[in-house]
């Protein structure tokens, strides 16, 4: 196994080592130190005040919400919180920077350590191990498309809390990056610190790349800066490690550099080199005194922690014996997580049978429909409840797992419950025992022929027999049932 | 009725024997006739007859605040909502402050009359106000040749002992208030750091600065405190500490006090005439019953250092927004963006700041931190246990407030080492944010004013008024009667 990691070139064996810079935008209402709304989608330069903008005078007062989502986040993922944390100035000039620095945390996180069971797709654990967690404001946003001549600067986004959550160099390849943002998405959802939005720009990384031979010291690192979807983070991954590999193959050595990643040419390109790096000349942040927190205000956040996926799938399992690759599949996102467990709330003590049947219906069914109309669980068009319904009719034999799923194709349709509709369509199942045997007797009184090949020995014909009497009960003989019946009159 | 005290001000106006209309009509009289003094960068008539029409309104209606249609002068660094605020540079010359800072609304809330904006160095850097963008202030004692103020509250100290005003705010990050009292003949406080809010005042260092009232004396500057004092939930470095009512302190005795002297002040460049004034306070308190102790600061030395490290390292960054983006001075046919911010702080800032934002920055360098910032905070501490370990022996600490009387225009240092040196004595209390108060003492040989200096523990301002009215009361200061 652990030779997979390893990249086998003609010269021999290479291993990538990564890191991330995760900047994850704080779900709040307000800013980091203003009381501006951080409202998406507003008019340019419409939630700034006289502190965003840093006008003479202004001075930063912290929102405590975003300490206690920091916190909370810090839990979530396995951190500790350190009681005392400082906020320094981060210098720099921007035109989007209106300080001219921005509040970071730089020696002393709120956050230290951590970590992240991932799970690779051979079944493999690997634990991603954090560094830190600090809290940080935005910068602004800088538009040149916009004039020939001019840019614009929009201070929206200005100052709203950032979490930068730094891991150490514990991954070695483009698929555990992935599968690790995509688990710290989901956590950071689960515990709604942060919306993990990409294309708004809630979630961006800066991924550390380095290669190195497996028996020797690591690589220069080369950082790739604000890459903001899990695609591209991979691709920029691939193409770095294939950057250095040639470099060095060829004799050469890899720059510690910041370089950008072209979405276009699918390349990372130099942003900086590392003689062009800026000193930032972090100092302590005069404006604000050091953040103490109380072990009262720590363990009151503790207690608002929900269930977390790993958790969640150890407990589905216990509970209902579902199969691992089920309940993680449930419990990698809270939406499907939240929709399950609302399915299972809505009958009385659901059974293992029950719950594991839900779980195909919904991984199975539910998914390919909402695959297919490309939407999120939480805007489909049946409910949890309806699901749980319909799973319910199959188990007290109402209608049969195939009339199910017609039954579900028409919930999608209109929205009905799922015995509405089979009220509506007549689909209830046939559970008389004189009705199936009046149409069994029928089919095969129809079909005297092949009752005698049947008796002769040819007993593959039972389906057939089957198949027809369900034809004419247009499905809705109890499956069960209609086999008892069939069996009693052929052998008789 | 221009020389009246605050005090004597506020009961004139209760009193109805004048009004506040009157009162400020002739305090813009003076104004206008006393410019060639140039205290002040803006002065609002208008503005200020409007607001003293409507405290007479109030004192008529029984509904007078603590300082009804008191006639103000605000140093231009506070944010004062609709009156041009440039902190003395030209970087924001025809800056509309759109806010009121805390300090300010206090005194609007309590009534005050703001004449106008008064002169400063650039941003608040210098201890002569001769980096103003608006020209140097002249101190009204000026006979022969003209004085300097002393800075950086220059213009707010000539104001007050030119009675061009009642009283004025400074602000105070090395001695800016104190330094200018002492050598404008006027009281001086700079409060213990926190107890007045920074909010909407233009930030020199944000760890050291501290509002404070310039008063003709001192039961003035303790009326005026109570005003501006207090938590602010918009400066997290304020503290919630209760505001006393510090005018009881005036009066009260001092005998069983014990007061200490630090050898390390007998220093180089202290004058004699400087010696001498300063035994005359010792004498004044040991005759009031105070108990004069010796005591040790050992590491003051190192205040100055620490000070033009701090300081300048915030500064650097705090000026680090006035970059023509958003607002204030932009230069013309920038090319490019950095070359924008080049032009612009070029030609915006004047030498002194230039040179601050240098220092400051070197002081912050990757390389340079540890062997100067890092090393100025740990002696910071050091200074603090000092001045902590000192107060458990005594009630309060004197020392001159500067080491020389003010000097003429064209004899100040040529070298800015020099110059920063009159803050020698005023910085260890803006590094051990303690209290520190400059009362008029007496005039030197030449006919200069002269001041001492209280420095207290945290948040006792309270006996720094106490004990600085004993002075005040002995010292038999000639204060300014009118400028020649």
């Amino acid at each position: 196994m652990s030779e997979e990691k390893y990249i086998k070139t003609a010269t021999g064996k290479w291993e990538a080592v990564i890191g991330l810079e995760v900047h994850a935008q704080v779900i709040s209402e307000s800013k980091l130190f203003s009381s501006s709304s951080t409202k998406f989608g507003a008019a340019p330069n419409e939630n700034v005040s006289f502190v965003d903008a840093a006008l003479p005078g202004v001075l930063p007062v912290i929102n405590s919400f975003c300490v206690d989502q920091a916190i909370k986040t810090g839990l979530g993922l396995n951190g500790a919180v350190n009681l005392v944390s400082r906020f320094d100035r981060k210098n720099y000039f921007y035109a989007d920077l209106p300080q001219g620095y921005q509040i970071s945390q730089y020696k002393y996180p709120i956050i230290s350590g951590g970590y992240i069971d991932i799970e690779k797709s051979d079944g493999n654990i690997r634990r991603v191990n954090l560094e830190r967690i600090h809290i940080e404001q935005d910068a602004g946003k800088s538009i040149h498309d916009q004039s020939p001549t001019k840019s614009f600067i929009d201070l929206n986004r200005a100052g709203i809390t950032l979490m930068e959550i730094v891991t150490k160099p514990d991954m070695r390849s483009a698929e555990e990056v992935t599968i690790f943002l995509q688990k710290l998405r989901a956590i950071l959802r689960y515990l709604k610190t942060c919306d993990g939005n990409m294309e708004e720009g809630s979630m961006r990384a800066d991924v550390n790349v380095s290669i190195h031979r497996p028996d020797e010291e690591y690589g220069t690192r080369a950082e790739i800066k604000n890459v903001n979807s899990f695609k591209f983070i991979a691709a920029a991954i691939d193409f770095e490690i294939e950057r250095q590999i040639g470099i060095l193959e060829s004799g050469g050595t890899v720059d510690q550099e910041t370089r950008l990643f072209d979405t276009a040419s699918g390349q990372t390109k130099v942003m900086r080199s590392k003689e062009d790096a800026q000193d930032y000349r972090y100092f302590p942040e005069p404006d604000l005194p050091p953040l103490t927190l109380t072990e009262e205000r720590i363990e009151k956040i503790r207690k608002t922690i929900p269930e977390l996926p790993d958790a969640k799938t150890a407990r589905l399992q216990r509970e209902f014996d579902l199969p691992h690759y089920d309940a993680a599949l449930i419990s990698a996102e809270s939406e499907t997580a939240d929709y399950y467990e609302k399915a299972l709330d809505s009958v009385n003590s659901p059974t293992k049978d029950f719950a594991k049947m839900l779980a195909n219906w919904m991984l199975g069914e539910l998914f390919s429909f909402l695959n297919k109309s490309g939407k999120n669980i939480s805007e489909s068009n049946i409910s949890a409840e309806n699901l749980a319904e319909l799973v319910n009719l199959i188990k007290t034999d109402v209608i049969s797992g195939k009339i199910a799923k017609e039954v579900l194709e028409l919930m999608w349709d209109n929205g009905k419950s799922p015995a509405q509709v089979v009220e509506e369509k007549g689909l209830k199942q046939i559970t008389s025992v004189e009705a199936i045997e009046e149409v069994a007797k029928q089919v095969l009184a129809e079909n005297a022929d092949k009752v005698t090949e049947y008796k002769s020995g040819k007993d593959k014909l039972f389906g057939f027999f089957v198949g027809q009497t369900m034809k004419k009960t247009e499905g809705k003989a109890n499956p069960k049932i209609l086999n008892e019946i069939l069996r009693k009159l052929l052998e008789a | 009725m221009y020389t009246l005290s605050l005090y004597e001000v506020k009961s004139g106006l209760l009193s109805k024997k004048f009004s506040s209309v009157e009162i400020t009509k002739c305090f813009l009289e003076r104004i206008e006739k006393y410019k060639n003094l140039n205290a002040f960068i803006t002065v609002c008539p208008e503005q200020a007859l409007e607001s003293a029409k409507q405290s007479d309104q109030k004192i008529a209606n029984g509904m007078a605040g603590e300082m009804e249609g008191i006639p103000l002068a605000i140093k231009d660094l506070y944010m004062t909502k609709g009156i041009r605020t440039t902190s003395g540079s030209k970087m924001l010359e025809n800056f509309i402050a759109p806010y009121e800072s805390t300090v300010t609304q206090k005194l609007l809330n309590a009534g005050s009359v703001f004449l106008g904006k008064t002169n400063m160095d650039e941003f608040a850097m210098g201890s002569a106000n001769i980096t103003s963008y608006f020209g140097k202030v002249v101190n009204p004692w000026s006979k022969d040749k003209p004085l300097v103020p002393g800075g950086s509250s220059g213009g707010s100290a000539a104001a007050v002992a030119g009675h061009l005003c009642v009283a004025a705010t400074g602000s105070d990050t090395g001695g800016s208030i104190r330094q200018p009292a002492a050598f404008s003949g006027i009281v001086g406080i700079k409060p213990t750091y926190g107890r007045c809010s920074r909010y909407g005042m233009i930030a020199l260092a944000s760890s050291f600065d501290q509002a404070g009232p310039m008063t003709k004396t001192v039961r003035d500057a303790a009326i005026f405190l109570k005003v501006i004092a207090g938590y602010d939930e918009k400066d997290s470095t304020s503290v919630n500490e209760p505001v006393p009512d510090y005018e009881s302190f005036v009066g009260k005795s001092i005998n069983g006090m014990r007061i200490g002297i630090p050898k390390e002040f007998h220093m180089d460049g202290i004058s004699d005439e400087v010696e001498r004034s300063w035994q005359k306070g010792i004498d004044i308190l040991k005759d009031a019953g105070a108990e004069i102790v010796d005591i040790s600061l050992p590491y003051s030395k190192y205040s100055m250092a620490v000070y033009y490290i701090i300081q300048p390292a915030e500064a650097s960054a705090n000026l680090a927004r006035f970059d023509g983006v958003r607002y204030g001075f932009r230069a013309e046919g920038a090319k490019s963006l950095d070359e924008m911010y080049e032009m612009t702080r070029e030609q915006g800032f004047g030498d002194e700041v230039k040179r601050r934002i240098l220092i400051g920055t070197y002081v912050l360098s990757a390389g340079y931190y540890d062997a100067y910032y890092s090393q100025a905070l740990k002696v910071q501490k050091l200074i603090r246990q000092d001045l902590a370990s000192a107060f458990e022996k005594v009630d309060a600490i004197l020392t001159p407030t500067t080491p020389h009387s003010a000097f003429a225009f064209g004899e100040e240092p040529t070298d800015p080492v020099t110059m920063y040196l009159n803050d020698v004595l005023t910085v260890t209390a803006n590094i051990a944010g303690l209290p520190g108060m400059s009362i008029p003492i007496c005039l030197d040989k030449l006919g200069r004013p002269l001041g001492l200096q209280l420095l207290g523990p945290r948040f006792q301002e309270g006996r720094l008024f106490q004990i600085g009215e004993v002075i005040e009361k002995n010292a038999n200061f000639p204060s300014l009667k009118e400028i020649n």
